[in-house]
This record gives structure tokens, sequence and C-alpha cells, in this order.
């Protein structure tokens, strides 16, 4: 485990950045350092964080065009011949446009091909639901052998982009393309399969990936003042899950909120109620993220609070499964809120 | 010492012989296009592709991708009869825990340079092996069977263009070009016709060939390694299930399963 204290992000002046640019960063970095490597980008242009290593190391970079199928067949033939590949596009269209290539040529060979989904979450925002990656991590999820990053914010994107280098199989990160807060620094330890604590807490813990990790310490921040102690937990790693960082919140802190940019069917929440009905302790629980619907037009800051992403709803949700674990404490347990 | 073209023959009829004895012995599978791929299977792996059986991982070898996959039965006989494993193997085909598995898995099976299972995925796998090649200034080739029905799959055509576009000259396609899918024809389908225009309009280069006659095929491939610049197409045209009259031409012997009535039937016409 990984403990970690934060500067009190309630009250100091949040810097942003988007963590595409970690990823582009992390690439260039690789290259310096003389890794045998190859990026490919599927038309995304400026937004897909390969700008610089195109700029710096043209003759390992491939402009794929619009066609991502393609794109991930080709890096499954150059990875079984030992170059690192990095596959740049657009989150689904790498997602599901070509899962069934991610899936049978690359996992089922245990190819190493990193797959970078840009335009993570509702980071698109004014483009709408079809250019909103909100089911990536459930499908990526789903397929044998996939390692399925979510960077926390553009320092820790960098951190991921260098380790998914050294992962023996295929991996997926998401990447956002607007600016979310930045709230590690590079002295912050990363690991993968590791989750970390970010604040401590005995009442109930929330654990979030990506931009969620800020709301919810902002919401951990909130609730003190009405006397909650709240863990907060970071998930960068959503496949293979840290599970031992769940089952401990789950036993020293008795109530688990999870908050994602995703769908709420398959992504972190996912990952977590599985482990922990499956578990010596099943924990009541609260999976926020989006509910079974498609996104749709809007800035990604307004798009987050339009569908409930907010430190104030998180707040709402720890309260709601703390009365919970109460009720069960005193076997009045209601069951599963309408 | 490479076999004469008579002999090629009689090795495409020993590999057929071995497709109907699989696909009985494992209870299913595809023999029509393990038929019609017999003579392009013996042509490449006894004449042209530049292997050492003894040796699979050899860095140098040609590589073949088998991108219509549900003719592992006509690549798996074709391995065994090389010696890449017993030929007793080839009755454990889709069977539990064999390494022979209903679509080629390059972790399981030596001989195997890719693991491909969905239709329209094999090409640019080639692609990615070749450019590699050349990135690597190795002077290995790559050939991709594949089949006309699969040719209806989008991806194939995104890998004609990048093909094309990055000059892959180290890649061979063959087109197994029986006319038919599971479904039938396969022009009435999809309407593939005129065919060796639509690759000469990707910019690669077309040989069209009678894909049962090794004479044929066999110029075909040399023509290819020799076209550079750009890669190279071999349209071979072959009947479904050729080698058993009542088979040829017939969809349905797409993945019929066989009785051992059927197949003593079969085997007399290949005998």
């Amino acid at each position: 485990m990984v403990e970690m204290s934060l500067a009190d992000v309630h009250h100091r002046v949040v810097e942003t950045e988007a963590t595409v640019r970690g990823y582009e960063r992390g690439l260039v970095e690789l290259a310096e350092r003389g890794t045998d490597m190859i990026v490919m980008d599927a038309d995304l242009g400026a937004s897909s964080g390969t700008t610089e290593f195109r700029r710096h190391f043209p003759d390992r970079f491939i402009e794929f065009g619009l066609a991502e199928q393609d794109m991930l067949g080709v890096a499954a033939g150059l990875a079984q011949s030992g170059h690192v590949v990095f596959v740049t596009a657009h989150g689904m269209l790498a997602a599901a446009n070509a899962w069934d290539v991610i899936r049978s040529t690359i996992c089922h060979a245990g190819l190493k091909v990193i797959v970078a989904g840009v335009d993570a979450g509702f980071s698109s925002g004014g483009d709408g639901c079809a250019r909103q990656s909100l089911e990536d991590i459930a499908v990526m999820r789903a397929l044998p052998g996939m390692t399925v990053i979510v960077p926390t914010d553009a320092v820790e994107a960098r951190k991921v982009t260098l380790a998914a280098a050294r992962i023996p199989g295929p991996v997926y990160v998401r990447y956002a393309t607007s600016r979310t807060p930045v709230v590690t620094t590079d002295m912050t330890p990363f690991a993968i399969g590791q989750g970390a604590v970010y604040r401590q807490g005995e009442d109930a813990t929330v654990m979030a990936c990506g931009v969620m990790v800020y709301e919810a310490l902002k919401a951990a921040r909130q609730l003190e003042d009405q006397s909650l102690s709240v863990r907060v937990v970071s998930c960068p790693t959503v496949k293979p899950l840290d599970r031992a960082i769940v089952n401990r919140a789950a036993v020293e802190t008795g109530a688990i909120v999870t908050v994602e940019e995703g769908s709420t069917i398959g992504g972190l929440g996912g990952a977590v109620a599985e482990a922990l009905a499956q578990s010596a302790r099943p924990t009541p629980m609260r999976i926020m993220g989006i509910e079974d619907r498609f996104g749709e037009s809007g800035d990604h800051e307004q798009l987050l609070g339009y569908f409930g992403l907010t430190a104030r709803e998180i707040g709402a949700s720890v309260r709601e499964v703390v009365t919970r674990k109460k009720a069960i404490a005193a076997g009045q347990d209601t069951g599963v809120p309408e | 010492m490479s076999p004469t073209p008579n002999e090629l023959r009689e090795i495409a009829k020993v590999i057929r012989r071995d497709v109907l004895t699989m696909v009985l012995e494992a209870g299913s599978g595809h023999v029509g296009g393990s038929l019609s791929a017999a003579e392009i299977m013996v042509v490449l792996y006894w004449n042209v592709l530049r292997i050492k059986p003894d040796r699979p991982a050899w860095e140098d070898r040609d590589r073949f991708v088998l991108s219509k996959s549900h003719a592992a039965p006509a690549l798996y006989a074709a391995l065994a009869r090389k010696g890449y494993f017993d030929v007793r193997d080839l009755l454990t085909f889709r069977k539990l825990k064999s390494r022979l598995q209903g679509t080629p898995d390059a972790q399981r099976t030596p001989g195997i340079d890719a693991s491909v299972g969905s239709p329209g995925e094999g090409l640019s796998i080639a692609n990615g092996i070749a450019l590699s090649a050349k990135r690597g200034g190795k002077g290995f080739r790559v050939y991709c069977l594949l089949g006309d029905g699969e040719l209806q799959e989008g991806q194939i055509w995104e890998a004609a263009l990048t093909g094309a576009r990055h000059k892959i000259d180290g890649v061979c396609a063959v087109v197994d070009r029986n006319g038919l899918s599971g479904a039938g024809l396969t022009d009435e389908i999809a309407g593939l016709t005129p065919l060796a225009d639509k690759w000469r309009a990707f910019n690669w280069h077309v040989c069209e060939v009678d894909g049962h006659n090794v004479e044929q095929l066999l110029a075909a491939f040399a023509e290819a390694e020799s076209t550079k610049g750009k890669p190279s197409v071999v349209i071979a045209n072959t009947v479904k299930g050729k080698g058993v009259p009542f088979m040829e031409g017939k969809a349905e012997w797409h993945d019929r399963k066989l009785t051992a009535d059927v197949y003593e039937e079969a085997m007399k016409a290949l005998s």
C-alpha cells in the first residue's frame, strides 16, 4: 500500500492539464531512453499526444489514418517481432471498433501492444455521445490478459506510459484531451496493479479513478466538516484490481463508494463489486458513474456536473452507504435503496 | 531439392486425405475451403517458403499467415507432413487440450507464425510483420492466404491501402478464389468481380492463376517475389471441395460434418 497526504485540495489553486500531455511526455522519454518502439496514430492530429514524438522521431512514427482495425492488426504484426508498439486512437474506436482485432490477434496471442484510448470519458465534450468514451473500460476489462489503466492526472499519465512499456502483454490506457486537475506530483509513487490511499478515513471509503480522484478528495474534505472521516483510494489500475486495498477498505471502513467517468456497468465499480461480493466481507456499496445512458454535448466540466459526478454527489453517496452500514450493524438493514 | 510438379500434385492428395481424416475424427471442421487450398499450401510449404521445420522459430524464415483461418486442417496437414510435429497429432484436431485448435494459435503450434481466428484480420498482421522486417533490414517474405468470402470484411481493404501506401513488397497475399462462402456464391453475396481490377486499383501487383495448377502457382510466386515497390496478390481461381467430385463447387461442404460413409467415398476419389 502506498500512503500519502496531499496539500489541502480545497484551498489551493489547482493546476490543470490534459492527461494526454503525460502520454506525450512519456513517449518522448521512452524513445530518448533508447526503447525499440513504434508509435501509431489514427488521424487524431494535435489532440492525440503524438505530436512531439512524431516531430523528434519521425522514422518511428506511422500515421494510419482512419483505419483503426488495420492499425491494430499491423500493431500485432510489429509486436510479434519484438517492438514496443503504442497505438493511439480515439477511445471508443480503439476499444469498440477494433475490439475484435485486439481480442483475436493481440490478446489471444498475448502480444505486447499498448492501446492509448484518447478522448477519455467526456473529455471531447461538445463532440457528443459518439465521440465520448464511456464504455471502453468495460469492454477492455473483459479481454483475457488485458491490463486496463485510467491515469489520475497528467503527471501520473507520464508514469503510466513509462510503466506500460514494461508490461509483457497488452495494455489499454485511456487519456483525456481536456484539462483536469493535477493532484499528484513527480514524487508520488505509481505502480501498475496498486491503488493508493490518498487520504485516511474510518467511516467509509471512496475509490476513484481518473479525474474523479480529485472530486473524491474534495468530497472527503467537505464531509470532514460533517464529522465523517472518509478514506480516499485512487485506483488507476482497474485491471488487475488491487484486491488488497479493496479488502482493507471493506474491513476497516465498512462502506464503499466507487466513482468513475464511465459506465456503471463493468467498470471500476463493477470490478470492486465483483471482488467484494466474493470476499469474506460483502460491504454496502454505491457505484457512481454514467448509469446505462449515452453522453451528450457540453463542456467537460458541465457534463460531469450534469451526470452527477461531483464532490457534492459523492458526498451524498457516502452518507447513504454510511447510513446503510449503520442500519446493518443495528440489524435494521432495509436492503438496496429504491 | 524441390519436389517436381508431379510430386507436388501427389503431396496435395496426401494433404486432402489428411484433411478428410482430421475432420471425420474431429466430428466437425471446414472441408470445402481446405480442399480448395491444397495446391496453394503445398506449393508454398514445399517450394516457396524458406523455412526450417526443425527450427520453427528461426528468425530469418519466411512467414505464413492463414487469414482464412477455417482452412486450418490444410495448414496443419502441411505442417505435420513437413515435420513440424508428429502426423498422428492431426487426429487431435479440435479436441480438448490439443495443440491443433479450430483456428491457428501461434502459442500452441510449432510452425504457426500468427494467431488468427476472425475473418478479415490476417492481412494487417502480415503487413505488420513485413514492415518490421523492412525496418530491421531482414529479407524474409510474408505470405498471407485469404478466402474470397473474407474479402467482404472492410479491414481487408484497409490493409490493402496500407500495403500499397507503405510499398510493402515483402508481402504476397493469395486469394483462394473458390467463389463460395458458407452462405453461397461470393459474387452474388458481395459482388467481388472484377476482383483483379479492385486489387490493381489499390496499387497491388496482381497475378491471376488456376489455383490447382502447381506450375502456374510457382510462376506466380516467382513473379510476386521479383516485383519491387508494391505488394503482390496472387488470385488463385479454385474449386471449393476440389478433389472430391461430389463436394466440388457445393457451398454445403463448407463445414458439413463427415459421416463414415461419406468419408470412405471421398477417400476413394483421392486414392
